[in-house]
């Protein structure tokens, strides 16, 4: 009895609902013709990373399986372990470069003050300039005979000037070009988290007499939580993007010290037409970032991540 | 820190409301990124807009002594035109093409109350991972077999698969505040499903539809990735592809690469001027996915 009472509710409710609701309902075809183009050219090419791992193919004719030989390549090519060291250590430079600004400029650009509205338009000039142009711009202020590099670089241990040309320097170079372009979109995050934090939590810390530091450390950075996970995810899945920068700036160069594991599939593919091989790569790029973004998840209470998005 | 605090314990017993208060070690902060921010820009302008014999003596910081627009003229007489004409047709066609599918899709998820819509859009959301980057290789293989290489509709074919996923759930949820209600009226008066996505659901989420417009008209316009890899002639090329050229070309021209880079993003800086609000929402979803 107990529980048919419910379920008879349920259905009353159902069949009133009905009875009111006779608006027309879209079928599945209206979905049809995104869900296609998506499958052709997202998912469908997926699936073909997978197979073309198989085979062997140089960009023309057709792919031809040879079984197992690309991943026994992959185990003993050090090449290819050596990128992915340098792409691990890229994604965490840039991470632990950019959260921390990102995180003081969105709180600082919070505030409702008229300077911070015309400050923050300047900030977000990065972000409409397409990565080529941001580079390119970079490499004309790295070049060590004529550009910025040349008359500042001895002021941070380049007396030659010769930043972009040196392992430890290159690497440095990608990170802050990165930076440049990508610390004002995290900033927005912030910025639009921060002025969602109730004020009258700051009023309760006022009158308890905790200082700017405190409520910082006890209320901004706690509300801020799922903005940073958030944030930090999209950090790691997007150092895949930073293949473009790293292929205008310095070609994975000098030597192989900024070959990400990106520029050295470009490179696998596209210079040396070996697509099989490069699909091995592409695989793994997939797998990685897809543990990496679920380890996240996982270890952080990620649930709530849509609910600090839609606040965007 | 100890006299940040102790001002802090000052203000708060006067009661002020501490979001109004100075907080100088953000303020410093934030002046100095604005000068990192700024001085790559100044150069680019600066740079732009001087001769090549000026660019060489010139200090790195200097006001340009010898203004001049020549360098635009040289960059338009290597053909920059063409490829600035051709990314603008990318651009719309990218943008009309996502929206076109899109909107329906999204109507269909949150009105629909088939099985197989849901499913569908579980595999949206798990698209949202899928990286570029990553299916580079097996959509090269795809358009060359269509045989579409070196076209501007191989640029678009994937560029709107990839803006897809996120444009629908941008979409999607600015459709879910449209209340039930306001179906039930308009189909008293007589609509079906293609009258009340058309006369309804269209103009009540207007501002979701420019923000996701924007969103992939940017993408698209600043899109690096497959005009790399799916275009290879001077007749099909995007902008981006043609700095990447320039560089090349122009490795002691710093002046004329300085004036192709201006103009490539000169057209997002006049919308960011004007429509900002509508650029800073398309930002959003750049980096959301």
């Amino acid at each position: 009895m107990t529980t048919a009472l419910p379920a008879a509710r349920r259905g009353g409710v159902r069949a009133a609902e009905k009875s009111t609701d006779r608006a027309a309902r879209p079928g599945v075809l209206w979905v049809v013709p995104a869900a296609l183009f998506f499958m052709v050219f997202a998912g469908l090419p997926l699936l073909l990373v997978a197979v073309l791992s198989f085979t062997s193919w140089n960009g023309l004719g057709t792919p031809r399986f040879n079984g197992l030989d690309n991943w026994s390549r992959l185990l003993s090519d050090s090449s290819v372990w050596q990128s992915l060291r340098i792409s691990a250590i890229l994604t965490v430079l840039c991470w632990a470069v950019q959260t921390p600004l990102a995180l003081l400029l969105g709180v600082w650009a919070a505030g409702r003050q008229r300077n911070r509205a015309v400050l923050s338009s300047i900030f977000f000039l990065p972000l409409l300039m397409s990565t080529a142009a941001i580079a390119i711009t970079w490499l004309t202020l790295l070049d060590p005979n004529f550009g910025l590099a040349a008359k500042w670089g001895h002021y941070i241990g380049f007396p030659d000037g010769n930043i972009i040309g040196s392992p430890r320097g290159a690497l440095g170079c990608v990170v802050v070009v990165v930076a440049w372009q990508f610390v004002p979109f995290h900033t927005l995050l912030y910025q639009a988290a921060t002025r969602q934090i109730p004020q009258s939590l700051y009023d309760a810390a006022t009158v308890d007499g905790a200082g700017r530091v405190r409520q910082f450390r006890h209320i901004t950075l706690p509300q801020l939580r799922n903005t940073i996970v958030t944030s930090s995810v999209l950090m790691l899945v997007g150092s895949l993007t930073y293949f473009e920068t790293v292929l205008i700036l310095t070609g994975g160069g000098p030597g192989s010290a900024t070959n990400i594991l990106p520029q050295h599939m470009y490179m696998t593919a596209f210079r040396d037409y070996q697509m099989g091989y490069a699909s091995v790569i592409a695989l793994a790029l997939v797998a990685l970032g897809t543990a990496l973004s679920l380890l996240i998840v996982r270890f952080s209470g990620f649930a709530k991540m849509r609910s600090t998005l839609e606040g965007i | 820190m100890a006299d940040v605090r102790l001002r802090g314990a000052h203000r708060a017993v006067r009661g002020r409301r501490l979001t109004e208060r100075p907080n100088w070690g953000a303020g410093v902060a934030a002046v100095v990124w604005l000068a990192f921010v700024i001085i790559p820009i100044y150069l680019m302008v600066k740079d732009a807009l001087q001769t090549t014999d000026s660019y060489l003596d010139g200090g790195p910081l200097s006001l340009p002594r010898h203004v001049t627009g020549h360098n635009f003229v040289d960059v338009f007489d290597r053909g920059f035109t063409r490829y600035l004409i051709n990314t603008a047709i990318v651009t719309v066609a990218s943008a009309a093409l996502t929206v076109l599918l899109a909107f329906p899709a999204a109507y269909a998820i949150v009105r629909s109350r088939s099985r197989a819509v849901s499913g569908i859009f579980r595999l949206f959301l798990a698209g949202l991972a899928i990286p570029a980057q990553a299916t580079i290789i097996p959509v090269y293989l795809l358009i060359t077999r269509m045989h579409l290489y070196d076209s501007l509709t191989a640029i678009v074919l994937p560029t709107v698969a990839f803006g897809l996923p996120l444009s629908i759930l941008v979409l999607a949820s600015a459709l879910r505040d449209v209340p039930r209600e306001l179906y039930e009226a308009m189909t008293l008066e007589g609509g079906g499903s293609v009258r009340l996505m058309w006369s309804l659901a269209l103009p009540l989420s207007r501002a979701s539809l420019t923000t996701v417009s924007v969103y992939c008209a940017l993408n698209a316009w600043n899109g690096f990735l497959f005009p790399l890899i799916l275009t290879q002639s001077d007749e099909q090329r995007v902008q981006t592809l043609g700095l990447y050229n320039f560089q090349g070309q122009f490795s002691s021209n710093i002046p004329g690469l300085m004036a192709a880079v201006l103009l490539s993003a000169f057209p997002i800086f006049v919308v960011y001027l004007f429509a900002r609000r509508w650029l800073v929402a398309g930002m959003a979803g750049v980096g959301g996915k």
